[in-house]
């Protein structure tokens, strides 16, 4: 085992713990924002599909990379402004008139 | 120099996602949380683009305004009734972007001059992502009933899953074996794709659509675990960390919805749960009753003169999309002085959270939407309990009756309410297939009617109270 595959799966092992302890305590009010922030930020795949479609030479890659940053910018475009527009409405006291009632 | 400079920033940016997650956490801090995730990419997608190798910008720009055209159209359109297809579709594009990048590293290997795990994670990273992307698609179909939501079953259905899966792990390893002396195997890998686009679609199938929330969660682990894998492939620390911190919370999410239902995840994977439904007046101790039926006027007059209702939404309330009805039928009650709040079980819609989304759409403060938890010991003193569209969540079979196949599931206690009113189109049964005695009860009364529409005219009626 390289050395340099030994770090990534230290970081692996360590980061799923990190996960769990930071996310068991979302409560359940906030469970489908939790999954759409979180799924947006999977979307991170975007920064090695951006250094595909950015080479220059064999066709076959830059086709694969373009489709695969159209996938990755949907995935994280679409997943923040969506998760935004939930987290907008989430409000403690019945919203004034000054607040919109958010696109519905 | 460039990427000492690109790795700090990625530092940054995984730093964001987690202090981002953490925010989350809260509904006071959570769209800070949200944004500050946002930020953390932002600040990957620039670095990659000033400081990685980056030699032409055309397929990138054109895949940038695609793809941003797509999603914030996708996202801003979104109905709130809509959001767990949409939720899952956004999954799916996840890990269809992970498979692709796998598959392009796939493309450029040679022979000889990587190390073994190159393959290893290559071939992981297309097989988890095709799996997310082809069964986000099937669930989203499912969730947008361009398909039937009910489980879909065919003979030798596990046994033919089982043996895909088997075929899919044996290609890979003689291709991950073969890689190391003869460079990629462009016929085979395509072929390993393929199935495992497969896999996902015949794997979602056979899941009904009241168990969507745990599918969704997975997947969104799935997605999570196929941007860690991608890290593997390009030895890039952020997706790893990202990935991890995504496919611990679709894992969390996951236990959580199956310990809502009291099933194990294979069970909910692979029973293929509600795919036998039963007549309607079959419940144990419906037999030689009646279901009783009310009309507008009488239930605005119960819920005039209450002092405390409770009401508990299911997936009902999502497809007749009353939840603004519900907001201004409360606010006629507090107007008189009632007390209304809500009970939410964990898994009522199609998937977590659901019920919180729809209520707080219709500006219904968080404060009074309550976890089953929380809302159960206050039904015994509650004068009327309301539901509305919730079916399996809400059937007391599930306390004692050994044979249903809901046993054991925790439920909303609604019928210790001193009435009940149960909006329904009809005696049907939910999604388990099973009759809900809740229905024959002495308390209870039934009202038969769109979900919309009973409370247009319950607040109508409500105007003569």
């Amino acid at each position: 085992m390289s050395a340099e595959l030994l770090f990534a799966v230290y970081i692996f092992v360590l980061a799923i713990f990190v996960g769990f302890e930071v996310i068991s305590k979302v409560p359940k009010l906030l469970h489908t924002p939790l999954m759409s922030g979180s799924n947006a930020i999977s979307g991170i795949t975007i920064i090695g599909a951006l250094v595909i479609a950015g080479h220059v030479g064999d066709p076959l890659r830059s086709i694969i990379g373009l489709f695969a940053v159209i996938f990755g910018t949907i995935n994280v475009v679409g997943g923040f402004l969506v998760t935004d527009r939930m987290l907008q409405m989430f409000r403690r006291k019945p919203a004034g008139q000054d607040e919109g009632k958010g696109a519905s | 120099m460039s990427h000492i400079i690109s790795e700090l920033a990625y530092l940054v940016a995984g730093a964001c996602f987690i202090v981002g997650l953490k925010w989350l956490s809260s509904p006071k801090t959570a769209r800070s949380g949200n944004i500050l995730a946002a930020v953390g990419m932002l600040i990957a997608i620039v670095a990659t683009l000033a400081l990685r190798e980056i030699l032409s910008f055309v397929y990138i720009l054109a895949g940038v305004v695609i793809g941003t055209g797509i999603g914030a159209v996708a996202a801003l359109k979104v109905q709130m009734t809509a959001m767990p297809q949409m939720v899952a579709i956004f999954n799916g594009f996840g890990g269809g972007a992970s498979a692709l990048v796998a598959w392009a590293e796939y493309v450029r290997m040679t022979p000889g001059t990587f190390p073994i795990d190159l393959p290893v994670s290559i071939i992981a990273t297309v097989i988890i992502g095709a799996v997310t992307f082809s069964g986000s698609m099937v669930a989203f179909a499912k969730l947008q009933e361009l398909i039937s939501g009910r489980p879909m079953t065919y003979p030798f259905q596990q046994v033919g899953n089982g043996l895909l899966g088997l075929v899919i792990v044996g290609l890979s390893i003689y291709l991950i074996v073969g890689a190391l002396s003869q460079g990629p195997v462009m016929g085979l890998f395509l072929a390993v794709m393929a199935l495992a686009l497969v896999l996902g679609v015949v794997f979602v199938l056979p899941i009904g659509g009241a168990d969507m929330p745990v599918v969704i969660s997975l997947l969104n682990a799935f997605s999570g675990l196929a941007a860690a894998a991608a890290g593997f492939v390009l030895n890039n620390h952020v997706l790893i960390v990202s990935g991890s911190l995504v496919g611990s919370s679709g894992i969390i999410l996951t236990r959580i919805m199956c310990w809502a239902m009291n099933r194990s995840l294979s069970n909910v994977l692979f029973s293929a749960f509600g795919s036998v439904v039963a007549a309607p007046g079959t419940a144990p101790g419906a037999a030689g009753r009646a279901a009783k039926a009310v009309t507008a006027d009488e239930v605005a007059t119960l819920l005039a003169y209450a002092n405390s209702v409770i009401v508990a939404p299911g997936y009902g309330l999502a497809v007749s999309r009353a939840q603004n009805e519900v907001r201004d039928m409360a606010r006629m009650l507090e107007a008189r002085g009632v007390e209304v709040k809500y009970a939410i079980h964990p898994v009522a819609g199609r998937m977590p959270g659901h019920m919180n989304v729809l209520l707080a759409e219709a500006d219904i403060p968080y404060d009074k939407l309550l976890d089953m938890d929380q809302i159960n010991p206050e039904f015994p003193n509650a004068d009327v309990a309301v539901v509305l569209g919730a079916n399996d969540v809400v059937n007391p079979a599930a306390r004692y009756d050994t044979a249903s196949p809901l046993y054991g599931m925790p439920i909303l206690d609604v019928d210790k309410a001193k009435h009940v009113i149960v909006i329904k189109r009809s005696l049907n049964p939910g999604f388990a297939g099973v009759d809900n005695e809740l229905f024959y009860l002495d308390n209870t009364r039934m009202f038969f009617a769109d979900g919309k529409k009973a409370l247009v005219s319950i607040m109508e009626e409500l105007k003569n109270v």
